[in-house]
């Protein structure tokens, strides 16, 4: 009973939470909280025990589990489909580590106009639908969870945003949508070129077994790749995200960063590479190289910021353009280093932007020569965590940023023989080295953004302002993430050894590895 | 076909019209005899009568068996039936949209009731009709109470502006149409669409026929306003009392929509050839110069017009992938029409249903006057945000149903047309998306300049509640939408 609910029970609690807090009267707003709390906790905890049955129950660790499959619209056959493996199992849970945090966080802060009850509800409406992308097994019924993040993070950038977050929420929505309508045709593409099915398994053993010609195949991966790569974003089109991200508020920019980028490198993995494999091998170079471009444009991008968020918001160009550098290569251990960047990525540029909206909300301005620098002086919890979580995410051995590169970067050096067969092993190799030195430069952006931020005399006026430091909620949410940081960082076979079993089944069955 | 067969009449299968029919003349009668503000209480008598219409579509489905009068001109199938209730269904709500708006301005109450329904009864007619006489007389039924409606705010210049545009266009589109069906007469000797049907298969596509052709879809683009037939949509529209012009950017587009899919996908079948490419031609047209046009509007009915206008070409992709002979992908193509007008019909009138509440506080209908509705009425708020994002197809609303049902044939047609509309169709959707988040903009991030909340009352609170259950339950019950669409299929060779 639980094995056939369990995902839908979780993925769908979010949700109820929401309607619960539609209910609250108007006078009593401030209860929202407790209940958002309460139901993100409860949801959290749910994941928890999927991570631990994945383990200890009948799947022991291997292929999927929890599968749920019933009809949805027959004629088509769409079905709610869900099931959870390896792969997207880290990303299940770390939506709902967030989402959890994120509610502890709203007691410490919310942005302008308030409104929790508002906001909270938008915010586990969005929860239902990241997390329902990870575990879908479906096309329409992935395309339905993908595009259920839009209104509400359309809303929360939109009403609770900075001064340009009505122009940053259009262009975040127009700009997924806009990548995603194509991903549709081509789902629907499928449909018609495949076995007559949207069921995700089915596709997968079609693709693995041939049954997609060539041109097809070109043709679909294109309009897949253009909704994939809108949400990761690639370059070229990444330019909603700095003002998306930018814009958002606190908890939208964790979620943004933290779990929305996921969705498009998640895609790839699960869709548009088994699927197709032999366009994967065909655009295996392209995306190489525009994730390679991703990570110099985006760390030269960093260096010229002066803007404390909308750095770190860049800064989410460059790592995502490991993760699909990982991914370009086609090899198991490509893929797992892609994997274990998104994760380390949520982790730390989540905890990032909580940083830097716990700064913002202090100093009212997010310009660094505002700041002028000395947060170590003014608030030297906060000025060590930003340190701290900087260091983390600039890649220093043996924090998660670094296992996430290095072996991204290792895996470019030995791609899948697929691609070495096409002649495309040097071309990799100095993507490789490209990408090393697109290391060098995050290294260099981030100790620039701490020498400008946290060192130096702080100017009088925020000497004299009484800053308050890290308050006791704030260490709430944040504490699990610092711990998070440091346990993967160390050991990094938590994620690597979840991970690797299904990235290798994913990818044996292609026969490109 | 002999003499019994004509004058012997299944009463049962013409029950649900008779009954709008009895309706419609009751309402006229008693409205004579009631004064001053009791006038109001002929939209209780007109919307029992929609009810028992109902009931007897609902009656005449669980019997099933199909149903013939007037020798095979009037036919009670599977298609005709499904149509009815969702005609009745708008009926309702489009009544319930009219009993506080018309009760205010107090004039023509009987008159406005009548024609209305008079104008359902033809709609019903022309989902029976199996005959081009009796599709063209079934047409004029809809079309001519609703040129007298768009006119009744007599004391405003633009409603009398439009009804005459609306009045003029009509009359030489219908003239056109007959014209086109003469012709149709003439070369093929009979006026039942199966008999059509059966002598154009393998006949020679002369020019005059295939002008003969064009000249009835022409006739039928005018009344779904398709582009360039639907400049007078967006003045007759804005001119008309409001539960009006919802009446005809759903009831009355749905009509010429049924009369075309019965033209198009059984009559003449077999020049698909012929007529698809150039509907396609129209779709693509339609829908991006209403999306266009719509991003610049400042008034709210303007918008919703234009943005009607756009939907009627989302509406004609599934026609232009027509084949003659492909009549599985014709069914598909039939059922995503149905899916699409069953979805639009309720996310439409629910849209017109707010705009209804709200020009009673702002009559003179800006976006403007949304401004933080969000704050004033949140419940009307939420419930047009819905109703907007579902008219952008984006889920998990109904919206999104009638899009995949119409990216599904596009894909399914696999021509080169088919791709060109499916990739029209995804730019047309974000293009859309920008006006339609606007005005979720104007009402949820902006201050209110009026902070009294606006009331919509019983019966227009009603409607809006309702339909906002039915866009998002459609979505989660889509199988049951799809399945009732695809029953009601009907094509040539099917």
């Amino acid at each position: 009973m639980w094995e056939a609910s369990a995902l839908t029970i979780t993925v769908f609690l979010p949700l109820l939470g929401a309607a619960l807090i539609t209910l609250i009267p108007k006078a009593r707003e401030e209860l929202a909280k407790p209940v958002a709390l309460v139901v993100s906790l409860v949801a959290f905890a749910l994941s928890l025990a999927v991570l631990a049955g994945y383990y200890l129950g009948p799947a022991g660790g291997e292929g999927l589990a929890y599968q749920l499959r019933v009809d949805w619209i027959p004629i088509i056959d769409a079905s709610y489909h869900v099931a959870i493996d390896g792969i997207s199992l880290p990303l299940f849970v770390l939506s709902f580590l967030l989402t959890f945090l994120c509610a502890v966080y709203t007691f410490h802060h919310l942005e302008a106009p308030g409104r929790p009850k508002a906001f909270l509800s938008l915010m586990l409406l969005l929860q239902t639908g990241m997390a329902g992308t990870f575990v879908a097994f479906d096309l329409v019924l992935f395309f339905v969870f993908w595009e259920l993040v839009l209104v509400p993070m359309y809303f929360m950038i939109g009403i609770w945003g900075g001064p340009r977050r009505e122009y940053a929420a259009v262009k975040f929505f127009l700009y997924t949508l806009f990548g995603s309508v194509f991903m549709l045709v081509a789902f629907i593409a499928l449909y018609f070129a495949g076995p007559g099915t949207f069921d995700i398994v089915a596709l997968q053993e079609a693709g693995a077994a041939g049954e997609f010609g060539l041109t097809f195949q070109r043709l679909a991966f294109l309009g897949i790749f253009l909704g994939l790569a809108v949400k990761v974003p690639m370059w070229p089109f990444h330019t909603w995200l700095p003002d998306a991200h930018t814009e958002a508020p606190t908890v939208g920019s964790v979620l943004l960063a933290g779990i929305l980028l996921k969705m498009g490198t998640y895609g790839f993995v699960r869709i548009a590479l088994p699927i197709l494999p032999e366009a994967a091998v065909e655009y295996a170079p392209i995306i190489g190289a525009l994730a390679v471009i991703a990570i110099l444009y985006g760390a030269l991008c960093c260096l010229a910021q002066t803007d404390l968020k909308r750095l770190i918001a860049f800064s989410s160009v460059g790592h995502m353009g490991f993760v699909m550098l990982g991914i370009a290569t086609l090899t198991p251990v490509g893929v797992n280093a892609a994997i274990f960047g998104m994760i380390a990525h949520g982790i730390i540029t989540g905890m990032l932007f909580f940083v830097v909206g716990s700064i913002k909300e202090r100093y009212h301005t997010r310009a660094i020569a505002d700041i002028g620098g000395g947060v170590l002086q003014t608030m030297p919890r906060m000025g060590a965590v930003l340190t701290f979580v900087a260091i983390a995410s600039l890649g220093l051995p043996p924090l998660p940023g670094f296992w996430g590169e290095i072996v991204a970067l290792y895996a470019a050096f030995n791609p899948a023989p697929a691609l070495v067969d096409a002649g495309f092993l040097t071309f990799f190799r100095v993507l490789m080295v490209l990408g090393a030195i697109g290391t060098v430069l995050t290294a260099g952006y981030f100790l620039n953004m701490l020498q400008r931020v946290t060192l130096g005399t702080a100017p009088a006026r925020w000497r004299e302002a009484e800053l308050r430091d890290i308050s006791a909620i704030e260490w709430g949410a944040w504490s699990p993430l610092l711990v998070m940081t440091v346990a993967l960082g160390v050991v990094p076979v938590l994620v690597f050894g979840i991970t690797d079993p299904a990235v290798s089944a994913v990818l044996t069955a292609l026969g490109v590895s | 076909m002999d003499v019994d067969q004509v004058t012997q009449i299944d009463f049962f299968a013409l029950a649900p019209e008779l009954a709008v029919l009895g309706a419609s003349l009751l309402v006229l009668l008693i409205e004579l005899f009631l004064h001053g503000p009791r006038k109001r209480f002929v939209n209780p008598i007109a919307v029992l009568g929609v009810l028992v219409a109902f009931g007897f579509v609902v009656a005449l489905s669980v019997d099933g068996t199909e149903r013939a009068a007037f020798g095979e001109m009037f036919v009670v199938d599977s298609y005709a039936l499904a149509f009815k209730g969702f005609f009745l269904a708008v009926a309702l709500f489009v009544l319930l949209t009219s009993y506080r708006y018309f009760s205010e301005i107090r004039t023509y109450q009987g008159e406005y009731y009548f024609l209305m329904l008079s104008a359902f009864l033809g709609m019903m007619l022309m989902t029976s009709a199996r005959d081009l006489v009796m599709l063209f007389i079934a047409l004029e039924l809809v079309s001519i109470p609703g040129f007298v409606m768009a006119g009744l705010r007599k004391f405003d210049l633009r409603s009398n502006e439009g009804a005459m545009k609306f009045f003029l266009i009509g009359v030489l589109s219908a003239s056109v149409l007959l014209f086109g069906l003469s012709i149709v007469y003439g070369f093929t000797g009979t006026t039942s669409l199966a008999g059509v049907a059966a002598s154009l298969e393998g006949a020679e596509a002369t020019p005059l026929l295939l002008a003969a052709t064009l000249f009835v879809i022409t006739g039928f683009g005018f009344k779904v306003s398709a582009v360039p037939f639907h400049f007078w949509a967006p003045d007759t529209y804005e001119g008309a009392p409001i539960p009006v012009a919802a009446f005809l950017s759903v009831a009355s587009k749905a009509a010429g929509f049924a009369g075309l899919l019965q033209v198009t996908f059984v009559a003449f079948e077999p020049l698909a050839d012929v007529w698809a490419p150039v509907l396609g031609v129209i779709a693509i047209l339609t829908m991006t110069l209403g999306n266009l046009t719509a991003l610049t509007q400042t008034q709210m009915v303007r918008l919703l017009s234009y943005s009607s206008v756009a939907h009627a070409g989302y509406l004609l992709v599934p026609f232009a992938v027509v084949q003659p002979g492909a009549t599985a992908l014709n069914a598909d193509a039939f059922s995503a029409v149905l899916i699409y007008l069953f979805a639009y019909g309720a996310m439409n009138i629910g849209a017109f249903a707010v705009v209804t509440a709200v020009a009673r506080r702002h009559p003179g209908r800006r976006i403007t006057d949304y401004a933080g509705l969000g704050s004033r009425s949140p419940g009307l708020a939420v419930a047009l945000t819905l109703f907007l994002v579902s008219l952008g197809g984006i889920p998990p609303l109904v919206g999104f149903i009638a899009k995949l049902a119409v990216f599904f044939v596009a894909v399914e047609a696999g021509t080169t047309l088919g791709i060109v509309l499916a990739a029209a169709v995804a730019i047309n959707t974000v293009i859309s998306l920008v006006y339609y988040l606007r005005i979720a903009r104007v009402m949820w991030m902006e201050e209110a300049t009026d902070p009294e909340p606006v009331r919509p009352g019983l019966a227009l609170g009603f409607t809006v509640g309702g339909l906002t259950v039915v866009t998002v339950a459609l979505f989660v019950l889509a199988p049951l939408l799809w399945g009732a669409a695809d029953r009601a299929v009907l094509v040539a060779g099917g």
